[in-house]
């Protein structure tokens, strides 16, 4: 069979400056992928031209077979996404937050009546289905929005730094049910994190991305031996070096932190 | 279909939770009902132009409208910067399907609170001739919501923050609003003051709810019309278009 995800050459500029420069790779059908890189690397704009977001300047990416440059509908359908920021309606309530999705996805009223209602559960929101979401934790609505990716059974769930603020509890819970989900599904899973040794523990593979550029590919084993460390961290760190890089704020960052300060830091 | 649907039900709800919006948006169009028109009532009694508040009032609903409706396309750059326009954006759905229930749903709330100014106005004293020209003005304040919700949305697809919305509002919407006759006469005014009012789109907006509540017509219902028509579909066009290009 072939991967579910092919990214041949894929190059993405914004003005002079190069975000990805050229990367290749490919993630096979049910693999847990990991894509690791320090901030700025250009995780977030790989996924968004995987996701149909962004354009690519120039390669070509292919996902459950489908082109999103030509094919963008076909393409949306196959994946769920979790952001790295919320992206769900504060004023909605976590029900009315899924209803939409479902609409959204055209899933059958009855169908997603019964999904929305089981993955709900499942995240132990189930109990809170009509409060508003704007009254929710940082845990709370990710597990919302991780329930809310999976409603339309996508092929491939990305998921963009999941676990960034979660206790090691919601964490483990989270992948526990991630890795069911693949195992029972075949669902395909491309996540990305800071946390290394969550990529080592649960990733069956790892792209290491730095300035753009794809570093080093390959089992958490391979990389440490590429490397000669113990460590996946001591890897990575061998991989990207020491120097800590700064990501530019950007207009969104400042806006969060603006709402932040009127809602009287009341946003957990 | 479905997906107009439900994001013009999602603008209804957060329009009917947010009570704070609701009212405080309320608050420039009754100071200007109740200020100006009692304020300056007198005045225009003796010049000979009649009651002003009768004058006043479908100007006021006009800015009542105009003010939300510009604003309910700008919440677009909202979405963009909180992400929940990302959901949307991912999903297996048209762009133009996306705006269009948008623009539907933004247009719905700004009715609404034109039709509350209207009612709060109709307690304060003012009468409309009939039922009928109620509903045709009703009808008319949809027409107008539609068409400066489009215009918001056209500006919020090429703004990337909220720090352009105070320029938009003070370059756009108040020479906008004060340009159209919602406040004056636009009989025998300077020939200078006169054309600009002539292409400013709201000035027909209000002619024609000005005569639906029993006003005398400055241009006619019929060109009124023909010109409200075809721009909210030019601009309903230009920003689907606009949208559906927004790369985030």
């Amino acid at each position: 069979m072939t991967d579910i995800i092919e990214v041949k050459n894929l190059v993405k500029k914004f003005g002079d400056i190069t975000a990805v420069n050229d990367i290749t790779f490919s993630v096979a059908r049910g693999e847990i992928f990991a894509f690791l890189g320090p901030n700025g690397a250009g995780k977030s704009t790989t996924i968004k031209m995987l996701t149909t977001l962004l354009d690519p300047t120039a390669g070509s990416i292919a996902l459950a077979g489908f082109d999103p440059k030509h094919d963008p509908h076909a393409v949306r359908k196959s994946f769920g996404i979790v952001f790295q920021d919320p992206s769900l309606d504060d004023e909605l309530t976590a029900w009315e937050n899924m209803e939409f999705h479902g609409v959204l996805y055209g899933i059958e009223k009855k169908v997603r009546r019964e999904r929305i209602e089981k993955l709900m559960t499942f995240v132990e929101l189930w109990d809170r289905k009509d409060s508003l979401v704007k009254s929710f934790s940082g845990g709370m609505k990710r597990r919302l929005e991780i329930a809310r990716g999976l409603l339309h059974h996508p092929k491939v769930i990305f998921l963009d730094e999941p676990t960034i603020g979660l206790d090691p509890q919601t964490r483990n819970h989270l992948w526990n049910y991630l890795k069911d989900l693949n195992a029972t599904e075949g669902t395909t899973v491309f996540f990305t994190t800071h946390y290394m040794e969550e990529a080592e523990k649960v990733a069956e593979r790892i792209a290491v991305i730095d300035y753009g550029k794809i570093v080093a590919i390959g089992t958490a084993d391979e990389l440490k031996k590429k490397t000669d460390t113990s460590s996946l961290e001591d890897a990575f760190l061998a991989l990207t070096g020491r120097k800590i890089r700064d990501e530019e704020a950007g207009a969104a960052d400042a806006m969060r932190q603006r709402r932040q300060v009127w809602s009287g830091g009341n946003r957990r | 279909m479905r997906t107009i649907y439900i994001l013009w039900l999602r603008q209804i709800k957060r329009y009917l939770r947010s009570k704070s919006r609701v009212f405080g948006s309320l608050a420039q169009p009754l100071l200007f009902l109740v200020a100006l028109g009692y304020g300056l009532g007198p005045v225009f009694q003796k010049a000979g132009e009649g009651n002003y508040v009768q004058f006043l009032v479908p100007g006021v609903i006009g800015m009542a409208i105009i003010f939300s409706s510009v604003f309910s396309g700008i919440e677009i750059i909202w979405d963009k910067q909180f992400g929940f326009l990302k959901e949307t954006l991912v999903a297996p759905v048209s762009r133009v399907e996306i705006m269009l229930g948008r623009t539907a749903g933004g247009a719905t709330t700004s009715t609404m609170q034109g039709i509350i100014v209207f009612l709060i106005a109709t307690l304060i004293g003012f009468r409309a001739p009939s039922a009928l020209s109620v509903g045709l003005a009703v009808i008319l304040m949809f027409l107008i919501a539609l068409l400066f919700t489009a215009l918001g949305t056209i500006i919020a697809s090429q703004l990337d923050d909220m720090q352009g919305f105070q320029f938009v509002v003070n370059f756009l919407v108040m020479p906008l609003f004060f340009l159209s006759g919602a406040l004056f006469p636009l009989s025998g005014l300077p020939s200078a003051l006169a054309a600009l009012t002539r292409i400013d789109p709201l000035s027909y907006g209000i002619d024609a709810f000005r005569t639906a509540l029993g006003g005398a017509p400055v241009f006619g219902l019929g060109l009124d019309l023909s010109v409200l028509i075809v721009l909210t579909a030019a601009l309903v066009a230009i920003g689907s278009w606009l949208f559906s290009k927004i790369q985030i």
